[in-house]
């Protein structure tokens, strides 16, 4: 929460008595109408079509805690409670498709619902109107502002979050052992991945000092010439860091690929599946042990 | 540019710490298998760590090179190819096929070690 | 001189570096520059690496089949998008089979013939003009990722 700006916590700094007097008496009034403001709030949200991800029952109750909240900040001038609830609720309503509109429009209408009750219970004396909505409306404001605020910072938290870890999973680099990487590949692969899982994949090969890489090709659908022909590049480029490339689980629609555009599979050291992959890789590192020379040797 | 040439037991290091031109790298070359003869040294290493680029020429030199050591009686492994060098290498159409390579220095040795030992011509009933 | 006028319609005419190229050292200082200008225009590592590679490859062929030429390095200015564009130019012999200097693998020089069909490969734009007797220019184009 390093990056959130500050937001004033008190709603209206004035203690002046009289204001102070007319905001408890139009909480009071609030509180007395709540069931039947809660509910006018919910059949206009409704109406509007706002959140028609959640049911009916859910924007009921999600109605009575806002409405309550919102009494709450309006009668301490403390928003901090609603600021709470209103981020939680946002990281509730956010994975279903709520839109930022919607959020907006909704803290609106409940604006609009309480400025009307206000309206038809002071809107026979002038002058007493005037101070229950100089009290209402700036309190009001500053309200709907924390709560669309919140909300927005929270979906851009989210979808900051999700990039990232779009990202990391789209090549993620695992060393399983010593000296030894998996690269499990998932998904389509294009020229801009299979650049990105390259340079990704040196520089792991580096950091973790790896001598052998398993690739893993299982979750990879298909692959054009292109790709083939970026893919055959990393095994070399690897090679040329210094780290061996085992490749497995390609089907057999990959392997007609880069035999139809002619890569020298026989450069490419492969292996069925990854379990078989990891076997020949620990047997490739083991060999600093039993050299082959006395494996070999009858 | 030289490059210094160390003798370790039995093998030779030469690490290229600074960019090179063609002329220095043709130096470097004739120089190692040079001195791989008269040390009768048994492993060469060259860290290329310093290289900034690897084009074509270098990658011809130095596999040239690796061969002519190997014709001399020696293995060659090339150590500390950088990861953007590296990709450079491959998009350029380059490998260095034939020519072993590992991570750094200490790599480099433990690969020399585990190489087994040449057959010695044996005479054949 | 026509296609560099083309390919630079987008460089920043007051940002372009010229580097003289005569010998071996000439390219390790032409392909620093080219490094060090990627690295200022906030491309990665690894794709100043791929800047100073092509560099690499078109300098030495102006030392190796032409003498001496130039390496031209400019900044390119499309917003949103950052590029660099190099220039090599000589008034050494041409390209003789300029198609099969592009398809690889063949070399005059007893090389790789791999420096041309490579640099090809590495960046997004490509332009050869070369005639004999008059000369070459390679004309290329990479934008940061
Ligand atoms: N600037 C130039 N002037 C004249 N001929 C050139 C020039 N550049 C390239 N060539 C010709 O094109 C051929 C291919 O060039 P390319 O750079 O692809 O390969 P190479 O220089 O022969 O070998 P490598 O670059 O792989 O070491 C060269 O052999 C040469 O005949
Ligand atoms: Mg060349």
């Amino acid at each position: 929460m390093t990056d959130r700006p500050s937001l004033p916590h008190n709603l209206e700094p004035s203690s002046d008595a009289s204001y102070l007097e007319v905001l408890r008496e139009l909480v009071a009034h609030l509180r007395q109408n709540r069931t039947q403001l809660r509910e006018e709030w919910a059949r206009r949200i409704m109406g509007a079509k706002f959140l028609t991800a959640m049911t009916n029952d859910e924007i009921l109750a999600e109605c009575s805690a806002v409405y309550d909240n919102y009494l709450g900040a309006l009668e301490t001038g403390s928003i901090e409670a609603l600021e709470a609830y209103a981020r939680d609720l946002s990281e509730r309503i956010i994975p279903r498709g709520v839109e930022t509109f919607e959020v907006v429009g909704i803290v609106l209408l409940l604006r609009d619902v309480l400025a009307r009750s206000l309206f038809a219970k002071y809107g026979a004396n002038q002058q007493v109107l005037t101070r229950v909505l100089d009290a209402y409306e700036p309190a009001a404001n500053r309200i709907a502002n924390t709560v669309a605020v919140g909300f927005v910072q929270e979906r851009e938290r989210i979808i900051r979050q999700q990039q990232e870890a779009i990202r990391e999973l789209s090549t993620p680099v695992l060393p399983v052992r010593e000296r030894l990487l998996i690269l499990p590949i998932i998904g389509i692969i294009d020229p801009q991945r299979s650049r990105q899982l390259t340079e990704q994949l040196l520089r792991g090969i580096r950091v973790n000092r790896a001598r052998v890489v398993v690739m893993d090709l299982t979750g990879v659908p298909t692959v054009d010439a292109a790709v083939a022909n970026h893919l055959v590049q990393t095994v070399e480029a690897a090679r040329l860091v210094g780290a061996e490339v085992i490749v497995t689980g390609l089907s057999p629609e990959l392997a007609q690929t880069l035999v139809t555009i002619a890569v020298d599979l026989g450069k490419m050291a492969t292996v069925g599946d990854l379990q078989g992959g990891i076997e020949v890789a620990e047997k490739l590192l083991g060999y600093k042990v039993v050299p082959i020379s006395l494996q070999s040797d009858p | 540019m030289d490059v210094p040439i160390l003798k370790q037991r039995d093998y030779l290091i030469a690490s290229i710490q600074a960019v090179l031109t063609d002329r220095d790298l043709l130096n470097l070359r004739d120089k190692l298998v040079q001195q791989v003869g008269n040390f009768r040294s048994k492993g060469v290493i060259l860290d290329v760590t310093g290289l900034d680029v690897m084009d074509s020429f270098s990658v011809r030199t130095l596999r040239d090179m690796a061969h002519m050591i190997r014709l001399r009686g020696a293995d060659t492994v090339i150590v500390g190819i950088q990861p953007e060098v590296a990709f450079a290498m491959v998009q350029l159409g380059l490998s260095l096929e034939g020519v072993p390579t590992a991570l750094d220095l200490e790599e480099g040795l433990a690969y020399l070690g585990r190489i087994p030992k040449r057959p010695v011509p044996k005479h054949r009933p | 001189m026509a296609i560099f006028q083309v390919n630079t319609a987008t460089t920043l005419m007051d940002t372009i570096e010229t580097v003289p190229i005569r010998t071996v050292t000439d390219i390790v200082i032409a392909r620093q520059r080219g490094r060090d200008r990627a690295l200022s225009m906030r491309f990665s590592e690894t794709e100043a690496t791929l800047i100073a590679t092509i560099i690499s490859e078109l300098a030495r062929n102006i030392v190796l089949y032409a003498q001496h030429g130039e390496i031209l390095i400019g900044s390119l200015d499309n917003p949103p998008r950052r590029g660099i564009s190099i220039v090599s130019r000589d008034e050494g012999p041409g390209i003789a089979d300029v198609q099969r200097a592009l398809l690889g693998g063949y070399s005059t020089s007893g090389g790789l013939g791999l420096g041309l069909c490579g640099v090809r490969r590495m960046v997004d734009e490509f332009q050869l003009e070369t005639a004999p007797g008059k000369g070459t220019t390679v004309a290329v184009k990479k934008w940061a990722r």
